[in-house]
């Protein structure tokens, strides 16, 4: 764990450097690609170490980001806005996970997707508090200039990644991650032997719902304006599991593996098959989920041959 | 008389569903994957229907017998080539698998059909039949009699042809069927063209009703799965319960709380049927 952890602060260190080069495009992609690990390591609690399904992430992103939105709407500041929407999302993770949590397999996958679906019409609906389908302006501070402002939204995105990062390490190492791994491996038996199963998948729950949740809040005030098709997007949950794959389930640097090659793969598809990115990226899964269901790091490399 | 002329327009609603689950359902049940690309599989064989009418005259009802042995052999060779070599891998690789594959089949129909809606309309109109006060469009009443007919076939399929009988064992226990000679890989894979056979063949139907534009596959895949889970996995009445039970609701509904609450109020009763009645409408997990 120690390890780990040290890894994980140099890992930290210099990516904080990034902002020196001073570069617009690199500072875009790198708070992009640090939401992306957010997200791929809230997935991580609940998907990676308690083997659940979920397809909820594009839920609590939204409500997160919607949440954080509509509350500097009406004057919170934004840092208190952004821990506001963390804690409704946590909030309303306890409440669906005592609900859903109790299904299993291809049923707990589709409840979990039709939250989104669900949560996506009620905000088109309520258009006085969330401006419905024409979508919501975040206020502009006018005391900063652009290149500040990126600067800022990066580093917000960065310590939410540090922070969610130390949640994952302090989970996986306690009883807590232990009791999941117990849940993945076999619930009945986990049950059986004294495992509060309940407990412990909903408290991975909320740590997934709090986490992506907290990335939407910031999302929205680092783009100014949302709208519920780009925030309720069900993509943003298959990402979160195609992150997470690509880097390997259940490890604890995977899922930021995962995110930077997902995000180098994304933005060079993007780059240049603007038409077909969506279809490149079902390719990418497809070929993913054929060939490296474990992750890359599960390639066969000549140097490692005869290693398990 | 309005709710019996929204019951009317509900249950023509829900043979229509019926249709359109069936096969979605099949699938889920025999092979135990959720096919994402049904919705997709719709929509492609109503651009079918579309293109066959507007080119050629073929009348829809008429391009269904074309759609229907093109999506079979698309599926049959889907499951061979692809879908089975992940069939035994856990939910979250089967379900990505699909989604990957809907993505690529979505996008590729946006490219070659662009985004706008296409509506195939029928020259001359079939008109309105008046029975008692009750108005009902003739296209709409044939689509939901053929819609019924199809998902009647493969119920009869199912229940009395050697190769259904086979499916139907495989679904219950795929290591006896296989002892028992059942080749149990070319059960799946026509298990899986059937499945895409019932969607294709939805299509034409679906497309002389509404608007066909590809970013409509989701809507209808939601659909499939609130059906599904309202009548019971893999049995094809659980599919007719469903499916008429999902249009008479969306029918009431809409007049209750309006239209745009037709999805919310669909995927509610989808988690709170999960929750309470998991095995479905019909209570036991059908064997068709």
């Amino acid at each position: 764990m120690r390890k780990s952890a040290l890894l994980a602060a140099v890992l930290f260190l210099l990516v904080a450097l990034v902002p020196l080069a001073g570069d617009a495009y690199w500072l875009r992609l790198g708070t992009t690609m640090l939401m992306y690990g957010v997200i791929a390591m809230a997935w991580n609690f609940i998907g990676g170490l308690a083997g659940y399904p979920s397809f909820a992430s594009a839920a609590f992103f939204g409500l997160g980001a919607y949440a954080g939105a509509v509350a500097q709407k009406l004057g919170v500041p934004m840092g208190l806005a952004w821990t506001l929407a963390g804690a409704l999302s946590l909030a309303f993770a306890a409440l669906l996970g005592l609900a859903l949590l109790r299904l299993r397999g291809h049923y707990f996958a589709i409840a979990s997707l039709v939250v989104a679906e669900v949560l996506r019409e009620l905000v088109n609906s309520a258009t006085d508090l969330t401006g419905g389908g024409m979508g919501l302006n975040l206020p502009v501070p006018h005391d900063a200039t652009v290149a500040s402002q990126s600067e800022f939204f990066f580093y917000a995105m960065l310590a939410l990644a540090a922070i969610t990062f130390a949640a994952m390490l302090w989970a996986t190492h306690s009883k807590l991650g232990f009791g999941l791994r117990c849940i993945q491996q076999n619930e009945s038996a986990a049950d059986m032997l004294g495992v509060n199963t309940t407990l412990y998948k909903v408290a991975a729950f909320m740590l997934s719902g709090a986490f992506a949740g907290a990335a939407g809040a910031i999302y929205a005030s680092w783009v100014h304006y949302i709208e519920p098709p780009d925030v309720f997007d069900v993509l943003y949950s298959v990402k979160a599991i195609v992150m997470v794959l690509l880097g390997g389930a259940g490890s604890v640097f995977g899922p930021l593996f995962g995110a930077a090659i997902f995000l180098s793969l994304e933005e060079l598809v993007w780059r240049n098959y603007l038409q077909v990115h969506t279809g490149v990226l079902g390719l990418m899964i497809v070929l993913l989920v054929l060939f490296l269901p474990k992750g890359v790091f599960s390639l066969r490399l000549p140097w490692r041959k005869g290693k398990p | 008389m309005l709710s019996l002329q929204i019951l009317a327009n509900g249950l023509v609603l829900g043979g229509l569903y019926a249709c359109i689950a069936a096969g979605f359902s099949l699938v889920w049940g025999v092979l135990n994957v959720i096919n994402i690309l049904h919705g997709s599989f719709i929509v492609l064989g109503g651009y079918l229907a579309y293109y066959a009418y507007a080119q050629f005259g073929i009348h829809p009802f008429v391009s269904i017998l074309i759609a229907a042995p093109l999506f079979f052999a698309l599926g049959y060779i889907l499951q061979r080539s692809l879908i089975n070599r992940m069939i035994a891998a856990p939910v979250l690789l089967t379900l990505s698998l699909t989604f990957g594959l809907d993505l690529m089949l979505s996008n590729g129909m946006l490219v070659a059909f662009t985004a706008d809606f296409k509506k195939l309309t029928l020259d001359p109109p079939l008109g309105v039949l008046n029975l008692g006060g009750i108005a009902l469009p003739v296209d709409r009443l044939f689509a939901m009699v053929l819609a019924l007919a199809l998902t009647g076939l493969l119920y009869l399929l199912l229940s009395r042809s050697r190769i259904g009988r086979a499916i139907v064992a495989v679904r219950m226990d795929r290591e006896a069927a296989a002892l028992m000679g059942v080749n149990v890989k070319r059960i799946y894979a026509v298990t899986f063209g059937l499945g895409a056979l019932m969607a294709g063949a939805s299509g034409p139907l679906l497309a002389m009703i509404f608007p066909i534009s590809p970013l409509s596959g989701p809507v209808y895949l939601g659909k499939a799965f609130v059906i599904c889970v309202l009548g019971g996995l893999g049995s094809v009445p659980g599919a007719m319960i469903g499916g008429l039970a999902l249009g008479v609701v969306e029918s009431f509904g809409a007049l209750w709380f309006g239209p745009e609450h037709a999805i919310t109020l669909s995927f509610t009763l989808l988690i709170l049927m999960l929750l309470f009645r998991p095995t479905g409408l019909l209570g036991r997990t059908g064997y068709a």
